[in-house]
């Protein structure tokens, strides 16, 4: 009888591509969505519970680690946002040619961080950072 | 379904060096896959020393060179050896291309060469394309029409003919459908960029009546709508066609016949 086939190698011997690797992290950005969604929500169920519990989240929000996961959620919201407009464009096809989607591609991750950074500096400047 | 790693009997163990030729001054090493049937071994990779200055320029010479001077097991498909047959696709240098129309020295040395990813193994750099085919095949890629056939030939104008540029020149080589992530995971149920650019080639013809009935035969969340425009399928091609492109027009028609 035949052995069975094996498989060739794949993700393994694969040379990452920037479109590729952007499209991992458009997935990757939208399963971390859920979990800022979480945030949100329990920020908005302790506004609406009292002093008390909004004094907690508030705790958290400020503290390093707070900062740092709404740091990241804010790069992972714009990051997906911007994947989602690039994915709009594409549907109209726009941007197919090889130039214009690795153009597109790299746009999405320097204006993602360049966004990121931007909302944060001025955050931190208009209401002086946490309190 | 996603598996990141490959199954036991596909990891690949280290394989054989073979010995270099004497005397040879200009030396190119390579990396190849191998897979034997009989032997009952996994895969490995054996490492094989090319001398430049008795070979061709093109990776398939140097696959050539191997099998008559130093490893006539070495097994790979190849027939025309300048990027029209199709027949020597294969992985080298991490991208899916053709090893007749890939110069070496383009690769990074070491040069490495596997099959196609994702596909199970005859031997070597031989991938089993059945499934590949079968796909093809399910897109009923030939003219339909309803009404009868003219006297003499079915008629195009050049502006209507002008539209299967960049579709008719497919080659079928696979290498776009074995680049794409998104094939690797759901091939039985994904059509894949090849089957899709063929779809669309034939969608787009104007002499073709059938195009409401391929379109609801596309009308998929597998078979058309797992593309997640991931664009190795474009960046693969050897013939620098686009199916990404193909496939975008082909949701977009989907859409358009909504309105």
């Amino acid at each position: 009888m035949q052995r069975p086939r094996p498989l060739s190698p794949h993700l393994q011997i694969y040379k990452p591509m920037l479109t590729m690797m952007m499209s991992i992290v458009h997935r990757v950005t939208g399963a971390a969505l859920y979990f800022g969604m979480l945030l949100l929500a329990w920020w908005l169920i302790a506004a609406a519970a009292g002093p008390n519990a909004y004094a907690n989240v508030e705790w958290f929000m400020g503290s390093l680690i707070g900062q740092l996961v709404l740091f990241g959620y804010t790069w992972a919201l714009l990051h997906h946002m911007l994947g989602g407009i690039r994915h709009l464009i594409w549907d109209t096809i726009h941007g197919f040619e090889p130039a214009e989607r690795e153009l597109l591609t790299l746009a999405t991750l320097i204006g993602s961080i360049a966004l990121t950074l931007i909302l944060w500096v001025v955050g931190y400047l208009v209401m002086g950072g946490p309190r | 379904m996603v598996e990141f790693t490959l199954p036991k009997n596909s990891k690949i163990t280290e394989g054989k060096t073979w010995p270099r030729t004497q005397h040879a001054t200009h030396v190119s090493e390579f990396r190849i896959y191998r897979w034997n049937p009989d032997d009952g071994q996994n895969p490995s990779v054996d490492t094989y020393y090319v001398d430049r200055d008795d070979c061709g320029p093109m990776v398939l010479d140097a696959l050539i060179w191997i099998k008559n001077n130093v490893d006539p097991t070495l097994t790979f498909r190849r027939s025309c050896r300048e990027g029209v047959c199709g027949s020597c696709a294969m992985n080298i240098d991490g991208t899916n291309t053709l090893a007749c129309t890939k110069a070496i020295d383009e690769a990074r040395a070491p040069v490495r060469i596997y099959p196609l990813p994702h596909q199970p193994v005859v031997k070597d750099l031989v991938p089993d394309l059945n499934n590949f085919y079968a796909q093809y095949a399910s897109i009923e890629p030939w003219l339909q029409t309803t009404t009868p056939a003219p006297e003499k030939e079915w008629k195009q104008s050049y502006a209507d003919r002008a539209k299967l540029d960049g579709m008719y020149e497919c080659i079928l080589c696979a290498c776009c459908s074995t680049s794409c992530p998104s094939y690797w995971w759901n091939s039985d149920r994904y059509l894949g960029p090849a089957a899709l650019l063929q779809a669309n080639r034939w969608v787009q013809d104007s002499r073709d009546e059938a195009t409401g009935a391929r379109l609801d035969n596309l009308e998929d969340p597998f078979r058309l709508y797992r593309c997640h425009t991931i664009m190795n399928c474009s960046k693969a091609c050897p013939k620098g066609l686009n199916p990404a492109k193909e496939i975008a027009e082909l949701k977009k028609a989907l859409v358009d016949r909504q309105l």
